[in-house]
């Protein structure tokens, strides 16, 4: 067999197996939607035992790159769409929006997630980058009838589009004064320096992922493309997308332009402190759980760029822990979203949780651990996250980052709190529809991991050691 | 491991969690759960007391370091290993947690509202308590430091009086606000000693200048779980607001987890930061012990008035620690369990009142003393206890406190002992409002208490004597441990002495 072939089985098996569930959808004429979104699944859990029995490899020339950091994202976006996918299944059908499109979508977003991690070059990683977003703008406007759908579809394309132009200018301008796009290439060229081009062209590259990762201030289309869109997709987007954008950042900015590091850490530790700040301070007003929500991940996103700026070993461990962590956290807190259904119609105002606790104390407990989690209480897993990234940001002197970010938790503490306030201390009857197994199951699971982390972290963080490691030596 | 080859710490701290589990999985009638809740909850409870009690006769007083090490790898990567220990301070601060939250369980009889999560929020938050006075790690000690934030916040959120919301947020946001920079510290301690491990850490010179910083943001995290003055203002609502067991818990137990993280962290580690800190120390407890008092006496409502002498008392607790004298801090030690014990009775004695539908304001009270005989004299005790009368545990905690900053400072001795003069009178009001006086016509007939409080006043009436009468088997438990503690903090001001004590 070609050596070659095992590294690209993974995102082989997305491309070929989505476009077979489409045959499959146009072809059969029984129930498509469930079928094709099991057949996702599959695909995606085989994708991910694959990408694990593959060893690392340089494909195509040096366009992509397959090392234990690309698994360990790799095996996040798969975890994360696959959740996002469980938590359609009932949702859409409920909606009456089932289509066997939706699952297939999300495959080609996850194929372009896989391509832009591994991405070895500018180019493949611009590719990547647009074959998950043009999926993902479908699947934002995926309630076709919805106005608010149609909306968040619309603008997030408007927005996307000008990210993904200031990229592309980026990595021309970058190419324009080094004449390479291959990241080893770049690497060596950067190592003595770099003029004013190139620099430029770096910043204009960050500003296009930055949107992607809602990291303010690019963040504006964060809030309305997440209340806007289905949940499920609103679960998609909070997850595997700005995972996957996060860990292409880290392999990025630590590798072509690892040398340019003090060039552009302020311009990190600014998006960090701008997000962490933003996500505490917009989050106190918010009515709905899902604007809530987006302001909460965008100050995740600050925290997590923290580990960055430090641009150390721990720092890169430390995101990517806390990536990891966040991602259950936040699959979790939107099953619970999910799951906020009455009569029929889903409900997505904080104050619909009150009372909760007593006529459904699973549910609430749930959402309450994920609430925590989030605001960093220990023993819950947030913590950790929180715990690792500030440590990599003190022992890399960034004691300024490390400051507000304690400060932001504390004011970000006050809006999560609220929500278990509500649920606890406020009187009603919430009267939500019965929830459906699988969205249950996403949130317990979610609930337990939460958690349970304390007892046995060791695995989770030996495995993002060992990922920073291959990232940077 | 350790001299009983058995992870006792371990056990002690988990065991709750056991009944957490077993509340959990109790089904059926919703009465039923409610009293198989309560029983089971207290039977957890006293095994965690008797375990308690094995520990303190297994524990070695000769002995200063510490004892029941137990230690298991745990963030890997990081040199963070799940450590547990206790010394001769860690030790009866524990025992008291054990004491007080089958009292606790006790005092929450008459609450009716959703007993069996009641019930868990108690067993959880002793977890927290035993686990964070045994953590011999910084970091697991953050963990169970602030993790006692989430079943007290339900607890006064859901239990709670009338502004039970805004004295729950309270709480946790000045609690979090507080830890959070202690996490700075932790973090900076961390980087700087290249490990978490308390007794390597106690033992890691640190500079000066730094110490200023990390000693601010101790205090900020300790002085708020202690209610120090002017850090106090969460106190009273959470005190007031919260229902009775509660407000056991938070007065008796958790206002101990902030002196004892000055005895654990900050005077030790930071010697030339606490001796600097020494006149500010000094003022903020002389304020709390004199203007609170004051604050106390103006109260007219019988819950915020112990509530505010309980500020008052942790005035004395931090004025015994920062004389860093042997006799003032094994004084605040004293009256940290003195004070647990004491101000635990007077709840529970407020406890009494409302479960008999009456309420709490002073006004409305009096009298009692021809309707109640035993109740009255009960109380009589704890609140002669918290004047600080001899023969009571509260006069052995001052006294010493009083001693040891005589050898420091005369005016914080005279200041601190006048507070007394003023905890006497507010006391002493509050007996008269409640006990004397003319009894109102519509208090009605009022019975005297029932064998399920006398099952929580006994005890601990007979603890306040046994303190009061015979200190000293108390005492020479943590002489040791305070003794080394005391020759440290002199060795660290000296460096010559330093030296000597290093190569000893």
């Amino acid at each position: 067999m070609n050596p070659l072939l095992p590294p690209l089985v993974p995102g082989l098996l997305l491309g070929l197996g989505g476009m077979a569930l489409l045959l499959v959808g146009v072809l059969s004429k029984r129930d498509k939607a469930s079928t094709s979104t099991y057949g996702a699944i599959l695909l995606l859990a085989l994708a991910a035992a694959f990408s694990f029995a593959a060893p690392d490899a340089v494909l195509f020339g040096g366009l992509l790159k397959t090392s234990l950091f690309t698994r360990y994202a790799d095996s996040m976006v798969y975890l994360g769409a696959a959740a996002a996918l469980l938590l359609s299944l009932d949702y859409n059908r409920r909606e009456a929006m089932a289509r066997f499109e939706f699952p297939v979508l999300v495959l080609f977003a996850v194929l372009g997630m896989i391509v832009m991690v591994s991405a070895a070059d500018l180019m493949s990683l611009y590719v990547g980058f647009e074959l998950q977003s043009l999926a993902l703008y479908i699947l934002a406007a995926s309630a076709r009838d919805s106005l608010r759908s149609t909306e968040a579809g619309l603008k997030y394309f408007v927005l996307g589009s000008l990210a993904s132009g200031l990229l592309i200018y980026g990595i021309s301008l970058v190419y324009g004064f080094s004449g390479t796009t291959n990241f080893v290439s770049l690497a060596a060229i950067l190592a003595n320096g770099a003029g004013y081009g190139i620099v430029i062209g770096i910043v204009f590259v960050l500003v296009g992922l930055a949107f992607k990762v809602s990291a303010a201030p690019f963040h504006m289309w964060t809030p309305d493309v997440y209340e806007g869109s289905p949940t499920p997709v609103t679960a998609l987007f909070g997850t595997a997308p700005k995972i996957a954008t996060m860990a292409l950042l880290l392999a990025v900015m630590l590798g072509p332009f690892g040398h340019l590091l003090a060039q552009w850490r302020m311009i990190i530790e600014i998006l960090s402190i701008l997000s962490m700040a933003l996500g505490a301070l917009a989050a106190i007003g918010q009515k709905n759980i899902k604007r809530l929500l987006a302001y909460s991940s965008i100050g995740h996103m600050g925290y997590a760029l923290m580990g960055l700026a430090a641009g150390t070993l721990a720092g890169v461990q430390a995101t990517l822990v806390y990536l990891a962590i966040y991602l259950v956290m936040s699959f979790g807190a939107f099953a619970c979203v999910v799951a906020m259904r009455r009569k029929g119609q889903a409900v997505e105002t904080i104050a619909d949780l009150a009372g909760l606790s007593t006529e459904n104390p699973g549910f609430a407990f749930a959402l309450a651990i994920f609430m925590w989690a989030m605001a960093g209480i220990p023993p819950l897993s947030g913590f950790f996250g929180k715990l690792y990234v500030f440590s990599a940001a003190i022992n890399a002197g960034l004691n300024t980052l490390a400051v507000v970010g304690v400060v932001t938790s504390i004011i970000g503490a006050f809006y999560y709190l609220r929500v278990i306030k509500v649920m606890y201390f406020d009187a009603g009857t919430p009267g939500f529809d019965k929830t459906a197994s699988g969205v249950r199951f996403v949130m317990f699971a979610g609930a337990l991991v939460t958690c349970l982390f304390v007892l046995i972290p060791g695995p989770l963080i030996a495995a993002a050691d060992a990922a920073a490691k291959a990232l940077i030596g | 491991m350790n001299q009983t080859g058995f992870p006792i710490l371990s056990l002690i701290t988990f065991l709750p969690l056991l009944g957490v589990a077993y509340l959990a999985m109790l089904r059926g009638e919703a009465l039923a759960v409610a009293s198989r809740a309560r029983i089971g909850a207290l039977v957890t409870s006293l095994a965690v007391l008797a375990i308690g009690i094995y520990l303190w006769t297994a524990f070695d007083p000769s002995q200063a370091g510490f004892q029941f090490v137990e230690a298991l790898p745990w963030l890997s990567g990081l040199d963070v290993q799940y450590r547990m220990g206790v010394d001769g301070i860690s030790l009866f601060l524990i025992l008291l947690t054990a004491f007080l939250t089958p009292i606790a369980i006790l005092s929450s009889w008459p609450i009716t509202k959703r007993v069996r999560e009641l019930m868990m929020a108690f067993l959880l938050l002793e977890t927290m308590t035993i686990g964070m006075f045994s953590a011999l790690d910084f970091v697991v000690f953050y963990i169970f430091f602030e993790a006692v934030l989430l079943p007290m916040y339900l607890v006064i959120g859901v239990w709670g009086g009338e502004r039970r919301i805004y004295a729950a947020v309270k709480f946790f946001i000045f609690t979090l606000a507080g830890s959070l920079f202690m996490l700075l510290a932790l973090i900076w301690l961390w980087h700087n000693a290249g490990t978490t491990d308390i007794v390597t850490l106690l033992h890691t010179p640190i500079a000066p200048a730094a110490q200023m910083w990390l000693f601010a943001a101790f205090l900020a995290s300790f002085g708020v779980k202690a209610a120090v003055w002017p850090l106090h203002t969460w106190l009273p609502d959470a005190y007031g607001e919260a229902p009775i067991p509660g407000t056991i818990m938070l007065a008796a137990v958790l206002s101990k987890m902030g002196a004892y993280g000055f005895l654990r962290f900050a005077v030790p580690m930071l010697p030339q930061a606490a001796t600097a800190a020494e006149p500010l120390m000094f003022t903020l407890g002389v304020v709390a012990v004199i203007y609170i008092s004051f604050v106390a006496l103006a109260q007219t409502d019988m819950k915020r008035m112990i509530a505010y002498s309980s500020v008052a008392h942790m005035g004395i607790i931090i004025i015994g620690i920062f004389t860093f004298t042997v006799e003032g801090i094994e004084g605040a030690l004293f009256q940290m369990l003195s004070h647990g014990l004491v101000i635990a009775g007077l709840f529970v004695c407020t406890g009494v009142l409302l479960s008999r539908g009456e309420a709490l304001t002073l006004s409305r009270l009096g009298g009692l003393a021809a309707k109640m005989p035993a109740y009255a004299a009960l109380l009589m005790l704890f609140s002669l206890a918290n004047v600080g009368l001899p023969g009571t545990s509260g006069f052995v905690g001052e006294i010493l406190v009083i001693v040891g900053a005589m050898k420091v400072n005369f005016w914080v001795s005279l200041l601190g002992a006048a507070g007394m003069v003023l905890g006497a009178a507010y006391m002493l009001v509050l007996l008269r409002a409640v006990l004397f006086g003319k009894a109102r016509p519509e208090l009605g007939s009022l019975a005297d208490l029932n064998p399920g409080e006398y099952a929580m006043l006994l005890p601990l009436a007979a603890m306040v004597l046994w303190l009061g009468i015979y200190p000293g088997s108390f005492t020479h438990m943590f002489d040791a441990s305070v003794n080394a503690m005391v020759q440290a903090h002199i060795a660290a001001l000296t460096p010559h002495t330093a030296l000597a004590m290093v190569t000893k």
